[in-house]
């Protein structure tokens, strides 16, 4: 019968149509309207078992981020001695592919021989890539890479060009987004601590 | 005053974007009025590739000199009010790309921005960070106080042409000073 | 002095042939095939193609030596990669000189070199005599001087390698625009003057467009033809791609596409970066791919380095590659749903699997499109604790049932079998004569696969089957991708179950990577055709020269073919056929 490959589809999207609903009431049953829209739902609803409305209402609802995802790169602030673990040692600047790392190594003002730390570290954020690269490669566990997207500015100029203030947030927050990142530095840690003592 | 509270209430309920994806980050735009993240909440789900039924151009990939006498055509054909929002590294400064040849490092070098979305490429969740810093934005914003609105608007930016190199006419000084150097 | 590599077995089998037809043209090249005398080209082309069965020509372009190498003097040199139905490629060199001798053009013998041959005179200058068409594809006409060659300066130079010595130790921070004299990206020749001037880069696009003859007299009115342009903005053409057609009617009497809207100097880039630093960077070429670049450049720079990936790494490797293949199969029906006119709602079908698959990326990459996750000799990180349970779940369960639904959303559909059945029908010889791969060959009735024909990775290992079907239109381009996604699926659930437990890099992570001196061609199936990356390397940490053969540059080179004759409107159907990223086409 002509029509009836335009009915097979229609009865496809018919299909999906009906099923939003279904799981909404589903959702609804189980405890009210707030129900619909709790963490557990969005979960579910996201996952390969939903079946209903796949939408994520952003700004209320947020999906929850991955521990590898990348956004821009970001200083660990030691808290023991009040500064970024960074060395200076300038391997994030060689392997970053756009070149968007500047980094000015410290002099020592007493020997004025070049000093573990560095003078200014700048990332210019317009023009990463959001690759890695630099946080993978950092022999001293200083950069890693940050979860934080939400980020626009109004003008260009100054707003993208972050300098160590801007870039630098403390040890807990790199726990807290990066947690099997985390213990693992910290089990190396211990290991290389307990060596050292012996 | 009242009336421009009206006049920017309704607004943010209904900003049309104009389609003009140009490379990656056109995907995370298309994802951003796709299903999960979905851009009909926000009122914004008539994207259309004409620009005179659109308000806002969201530049999102890198301008290229070949294409950039088409993308100041596009913003010069969007009728007022219009709104640019430059998403993603290469709309901001030419990105990863901007020691290209071809590369315009920025497409604040062609046409006025108002949002700037870093991000390579941002995520979609980033870009309606970015609509709400605009509508935020918007409530700032008095009548008079609007650039199509004051004496000499713009006629227009002169669109570049294909030379040797992009000519961008607004350089035309500068070029022949540079040569007499 | 680089050692003498030795040829391998179908380059000495041909070198042999050939020296005994035709003697004093042939002698073996620098690494790798043979170098051809030009005067001799057009000839032993013909012999290739017809007596030893080269009839597919993959990839031409050129390398610039300003400098003699070992047995070479100074040259530019054209470059071309021809493959027989199985095994790898016979690569052939010609030199030519700068501003200077040519080469004889190969589009009369393989029209696949057309566009390749544009392209290497647009970035090298090599003039290919006897061409049809020989204009710049990628630039513009009127641009001052050839990109790629190695004297050519960017406005934007810093230096000829990355890293630059301003970012570290003294790296003060100095956007690239205060560098410049213009403070911006553009550089113009010393003589040089806007006033006066007017752009002439759109008077040889419709100049292609002007032979056409006056309308023929219909009862009672007189018709002409018009040009008119789809894109670089349209909402089909997925990408900036510009189509210049002449219009009898509504009848497409000639179509040309203008690309190089996106040309973002990939290759030029390339040179500069070292080779690790290449890696994201092939991620943004098929931007909805990035895991198959990868694997391309990673496989390529592997048979360079020889290094031999681990058996967990190999396993992971491939999982990837489907769940991308299977991704972008479904967001090429998706959109070409979209282009037709179901508008959204089979695009945000497809768009809603695609998102559980890019969760997956995400987990295991760190990012959803620009994966960066493989590295020379396996891949970057290991997969995290819940990929394994979420992958088995999408690929034993919820993509099959989705694939069937969409499946049955459109096969049966009498709008859609009207406008897809019988539309842009593409010959099997065509096909190869044109250089065309992946589901678009395969359409067409040619079963090559790069992963049967020159198995890389452990492909071999798997069971499944090349999909192939006869008729060449619109309609099997899409029947190939639906049964591709099947056996993709089909090889992903013997990989997720044997994958094994191990190291997923040969050796300690490395950012200096020093690749030996050759060059090497290296392909991998991309799910749109053979990505294949030639990398010519001369001992040091950047590449010399980086080229990347991509599978939509080719296939794009038919669509003028195929769409003679048809509708506006079918030439929307047959572009999404195509499935061409512009990332890629332009790179």
């Amino acid at each position: 019968m002509v029509g009836w490959g335009i009915l097979k589809s229609l009865s496809v999207t018919l299909g999906r149509f009906v099923m939003t609903y279904v799981d909404d009431l589903k959702w609804f049953f189980k405890g009210g309207f707030g129900k619909r829209y709790s963490p557990a739902a969005l979960a579910v609803r996201q996952s390969p078992k939903g079946r209903g409305i796949f939408t994520v209402q952003y700004p209320k609802e947020r999906l929850p981020l991955p521990e590898n995802y990348r956004t821009f790169p970001f200083q660990v602030l030691d808290p023991q001695t009040g500064k970024t673990r960074c060395t200076a040692c300038g391997t994030c600047a060689r392997v970053c592919p756009p070149q968007c790392i500047w980094i000015v190594r410290a002099t020592n003002p007493k020997t004025g021989r070049p000093a573990r730390e560095p003078a200014e570290f700048h990332v210019d954020v317009s023009i990463c890539m959001s690759c890695g690269l630099c946080a993978e490669f950092c022999p001293a566990d200083a950069l890693k890479m940050d979860h934080a997207y939400e980020i626009t500015a109004d003008q260009r100029d100054g707003a993208f060009l972050w300098g160590l203030e801007r870039l630098a947030k403390p040890l807990a927050y790199h726990a807290e987004i990066h947690p099997t990142d985390y213990a693992a530095e910290q089990a190396a840690r211990e290991r290389k601590g307990a060596r050292k003592k012996k | 005053m009242p009336w421009e509270r009206l006049y920017n209430w309704s607004r943010k309920r209904s900003l049309w974007p104009l389609f003009s994806g140009l490379a990656c980050c056109a995907i995370e735009m298309i994802c951003a009025a796709a299903a999960r993240f979905d851009q009909a909440r926000f009122g914004m789900d008539i994207v259309r590739p004409s620009p005179r039924q659109a308000d806002l151009m969201i530049v999102s990939g890198t301008v290229t000199k070949k294409m950039a006498p088409q993308i100041v055509r596009l913003y010069n054909q969007m009728a007022e009010p219009k709104y640019v929002i430059a998403m993603g590294a290469c709309a901001i400064s030419g990105g990863p790309f901007k020691e290209g040849y071809n590369v315009v490092s920025g497409v604040d070098q062609l046409i006025p921005v108002d949002v700037y979305v870093p991000g390579c490429p941002p995520r979609p969740e980033a870009l309606y960070n970015a609509f709400l810093a605009l509508h935020a934005r918007w409530d700032r914003e008095t009548i008079r106080g609007l650039r199509w609105y004051q004496k000499g608007a713009d006629e227009g930016i002169p669109e570049p042409a294909l030379g040797p190199d992009l000519v961008d006419w607004r350089l035309a000084d500068k070029i022949a000073q540079k040569r007499s150097e | 002095m680089p050692e003498q590599v030795q040829p391998s077995q179908q380059t000495a089998g041909a070198l042999s042939t050939l020296e005994a037809r035709f003697p004093g043209a042939v002698q073996p090249a620098e690494y790798e095939g043979l170098v051809i005398a030009p005067d001799r080209l057009v000839e032993v082309a013909t012999c290739l193609r017809d007596e030893l069965g080269y009839t597919y020509l993959s990839c031409v372009t050129g390398v610039d030596y300003p400098a003699p190498t070992a047995r070479f003097p100074a040259r530019l040199e054209a470059v071309y990669h021809l493959f027989r139905a199985t095994g790898g490629p016979l690569t052939l060199h010609v030199h030519a000189e700068r501003d200077g001798l040519g080469v004889p053009s190969l589009a009369g013998v393989w029209p696949a070199a057309n566009v390749h041959e544009r392209e290497t005179w647009d970035m090298l200058g090599i003039r290919f005599e006897g061409h049809p068409d020989l204009r710049r594809i990628l630039l513009w006409e009127g641009f001052a001087g050839h990109p790629l060659r190695k004297d050519w300066h960017e406005p934007y130079y810093e230096a000829d390698h990355k890293p630059f010595a301003s970012r570290y130790p003294k790296g003060h921070p100095l956007r690239a625009e205060e560098r410049t004299p213009l403070s911006c990206n553009l550089q113009y020749p010393p003589d040089w003057s806007p006033e006066g001037w007017e752009s002439e880069a759109e008077v040889p696009v419709y100049a292609r467009m002007d032979e056409y003859a006056a309308g023929d007299w219909r009862s009672m009115r007189t018709t002409d033809q018009i040009v008119i342009n789809l894109g670089p903005q349209h909402p089909s053409t997925h990408g900036i791609l510009r189509l210049v057609a002449r219009l009898d009617g509504e009848t497409i009497q000639q179509l040309e596409p203008v690309l190089g809207y996106l040309h973002r100097c990939h290759e030029k880039i390339g040179e500069r970066n070292t080779w690790l630093g290449n890696v994201p960077y092939t991620d943004r070429l098929d931007y909805v791919c990035s895991m198959s670049n990868n694997f391309g450049y990673a496989t390529a720079v592997e048979k360079l380095l020889g290094v031999e990936v681990p058996e967990r790494a190999e396993y992971i490797r491939v999982i990837m590659a489907e769940l991308t293949r299977v991704m972008n199969h479904l967001v090429a029906i998706g959109f070409f749903t979209n282009d037709i006119g179901v508008y959204l709602t089979a695009m945000l079908y497809a768009l809603q699997e695609r998102e559980l698959i890019v969760d997956l990326f995400e987990m295991a990459s760190g990012s959803r499109m620009m994966c960066n996750y493989f590295r020379f000799g396996g891949v970057a990180r290991d997969l995290p604790e819940g990929f394994l349970p979420l992958a088995k779940e999408l690929v034993y369960e919820r993509i099959p049932r989705r694939v069937d639904e969409l499946e049955r959303f459109l096969v049966d559909n009498e709008v859609f079998r009207a406008r897809t059945i019988g539309v842009g029908v593409l010959p099997p010889a065509k096909a190869i004569a044109y250089g065309c791969t992946g589901p678009l060959l395969r359409a067409s009735g040619v079963p090559y696969d790069v992963r049967r024909v020159e198995p890389y990775s452990i492909y071999d290992t798997f069971d499944w089957d090349v999909v192939v079907r006869y008729n060449g239109d619109v309609y099997d381009r899409f029947m190939v991708r639906f049964e591709e996604m099947r056996q993709s699926l089909r090889v992903l659930r013997q990989a997720l179950e044997r994958l094994p437990d191990g190291p997923i890099l040969a050796g300690k992570k490395q950012a200096d990577v020093k690749v030996p001196a050759g060059e090497v061609y290296g392909r991998v199936e991309s799910p749109k055709g053979e990505l294949g990356f030639y990398l010519v390397s001369n001992g040091g940490t950047n590449p010399y020269r980086y080229r990347i053969r991509t599978p939509s540059f080719a296939n794009l080179g038919v669509l003028g073919e195929l769409c003679r004759g048809h509708l506006v409107a079918d030439v929307v159907a047959i572009l999404a056929s195509i499935d061409v990223t512009l990332g890629e086409v332009d790179r």
